[in-house]
């Protein structure tokens, strides 16, 4: 479980996280919505330690981040799995090398175990047979496929995903929250999703916190968020035509 | 005050690259692949670059001692001289800079835009030590092996020049580069190219790891580390030069 409280972070003069608390359960995909500029990837980057907030505390199962010494936030981050918007994979490698590389950093596995794992990973994600490819040679799906194996490789407890379907079609970007979704419930992760996009929200978002102008406006469930009143969610969720059309469906029944 | 910044963060960031790596096994193939990318592939231009410079000195200085009464072995002591004093290991630094520094401060750019740098930090890997120690290490290495070439070539080059365009005889180009030799030359242009190769790969790294944008802010990182390292290298030799021969 993660647990983030009343964190705040500024850059200068521009005040991006206003107090915001969460809650991240075991087993289950929680989503962080909102616009762009909500401050939806600091509040990510803050959970990850990547920068460090200006006050508040984040705990990883009763450990809080800030007050560890730098050996032990490097021993949480070896359980975190994080898995880019632009995929992040390492373009000198091919994919075998990009799955494998937190192997050969963190373990004492022979090459034949290593390359068992990635055969595993690559199973698990649908890409066998692209062991030899580099990333420029694959499509922003299979990109997305190899990042989520590579997160996973070392059996993580945490799983991040940042904007996971940004850049997919519709058909593949099921395919990936699919996919996120069962790895969530097969290794029992704490997963947690940046996201602006509802048809990922109403597939896999066990728990859903929105993000506005840098504070929590709303938090609730895929099954609440169609019936709450709070005003900034009811706007970013039927800024659509689509959802406008369901909401009136749903109000003519 | 803004100079000052940098120069502090400059220095807390060679306090990390000279951490242990966390793992040695992939320091190591680390090392091969930089001394690879960042000096078996600069053997082309820098033995391109001595060979003909070398014929250059070489012409110049015997173009100018027309007079009977100098003798033209100092044709080969002044180009000899010259390659191994100032041109192999300055003037070959300052073509590196921006050969090799600017891929450099692009390559770990394109890292941290893309954010592959991030990738690594979340791991628990520390990025600076597992991307810039390899490639000092390798400079480190390798760059002295590039400017003794850049000697050997440099002084052929300016005895083919001079040979082809019938200025000297060879007898006298030899005399020349025997005349007065101090093996402490070689001694004083290898010490000026660690620190020129050091100053070059950190420099070039520093400024790669603190971009921030897209590929515009990158291609700016990679001009702005040619130019303050070649002003470093400049600079450096004019004390250095003071300090070991003066």
């Amino acid at each position: 479980m993660i647990n983030v409280h009343d964190i705040h972070k500024s850059f200068g003069e521009m005040h991006v996280l206003k107090g915001i608390s969460a809650n991240f359960e075991k087993g289950k995909t929680s989503m962080v919505i909102g616009q762009s500029g909500s401050g939806k990837t600091v509040f990510m980057k803050s959970m990850l330690g990547l920068f460090d907030p200006d006050s508040g505390q984040i705990s990883f199962d009763g450990r809080i981040f800030h007050d560890l010494s730098e050996k032990e936030k490097r021993n949480i981050r070896k359980e975190i799995g994080m898995v880019f918007q632009g995929s992040a994979l390492y373009d000198s490698m091919s994919v075998e090398e990009n799955v494998m590389f937190p192997l050969r950093m963190f373990t004492s596995q022979t090459n034949k175990e290593m390359l068992d794992r990635v055969n595993f990973v690559l199973d698990r994600v649908n890409l066998l047979n692209t062991n030899k490819l580099f990333p420029s040679e694959l499509s922003g799906g299979m990109k997305k496929r190899v990042a989520i194996a590579r997160a996973i490789v070392m059996n993580p407890r945490y799983l991040f995903c940042d904007e996971p379907n940004s850049g997919l079609d519709p058909r593949t970007a099921i395919v990936i929250d699919n996919l996120i979704r069962e790895i969530t419930l097969e290794y029992n992760m704490t997963t947690v999703i940046n996201s602006h996009d509802m048809n990922s929200v109403m597939e896999i978002g066990d728990k859903i916190v929105f993000l506005k102008d840098g504070y929590k406006a709303w938090e609730g469930s895929k099954e609440t968020i169609f019936k709450t009143d709070n005003e900034a969610i009811v706007d970013f969720v039927y800024s659509s035509n689509l959802y406008k059309k369901v909401r009136e469906a749903m109000q003519n029944e | 005050m803004h100079y000052f910044y940098h120069i502090g963060a400059f220095f807390l960031m060679l306090k990390e690259v000279f951490k242990k790596p966390e793992k040695w096994k992939v320091f190591w193939e680390q090392l091969f692949r930089e001394i690879d990318d960042l000096g078996l592939k600069s053997l082309g231009i820098v033995g391109f670059i001595a060979f003909f410079v070398g014929g250059v000195v070489s012409i110049q200085t015997a173009l100018n001692v027309e007079s009977p009464f100098i003798p033209k072995y100092l044709i080969g002591f002044a180009t000899k001289r010259s390659v191994i004093l100032e041109f192999a290991p300055t003037f070959i630094s300052v073509i590196l800079a921006g050969k090799v520094g600017s891929y450099i401060t692009s390559s770990i750019g394109t890292m941290r835009v893309t954010e592959q740098i991030d990738a690594l930090e979340i791991m628990g890997i520390n990025s600076i030590n597992y991307l810039v120690l390899p490639k000092v290490v390798a400079v480190l290495l390798f760059y002295p092996v590039l400017v003794v070439l850049a000697m050997f070539l440099g002084i052929f080059g300016g005895w083919a020049a001079g040979i082809i365009t019938d200025l000297f005889f060879t007898e006298d180009y030899i005399m020349g580069i025997q005349l007065d030799f101090d093996p402490y030359f070689i001694q004083y242009a290898l010490i000026k190219t660690l620190v020129f190769a050091f100053v070059m790969v950190t420099i070039a790294s520093y400024h790669g790891h603190r971009v921030s944008g897209g590929a515009l802010e990158v291609g700016r990182a990679s001009t702005k580390a040619v130019v303050w390292t070649s002003i470093v290298i400049i600079l450096l030799n004019y004390f250095l030069t003071q300090m070991l021969l003066g």
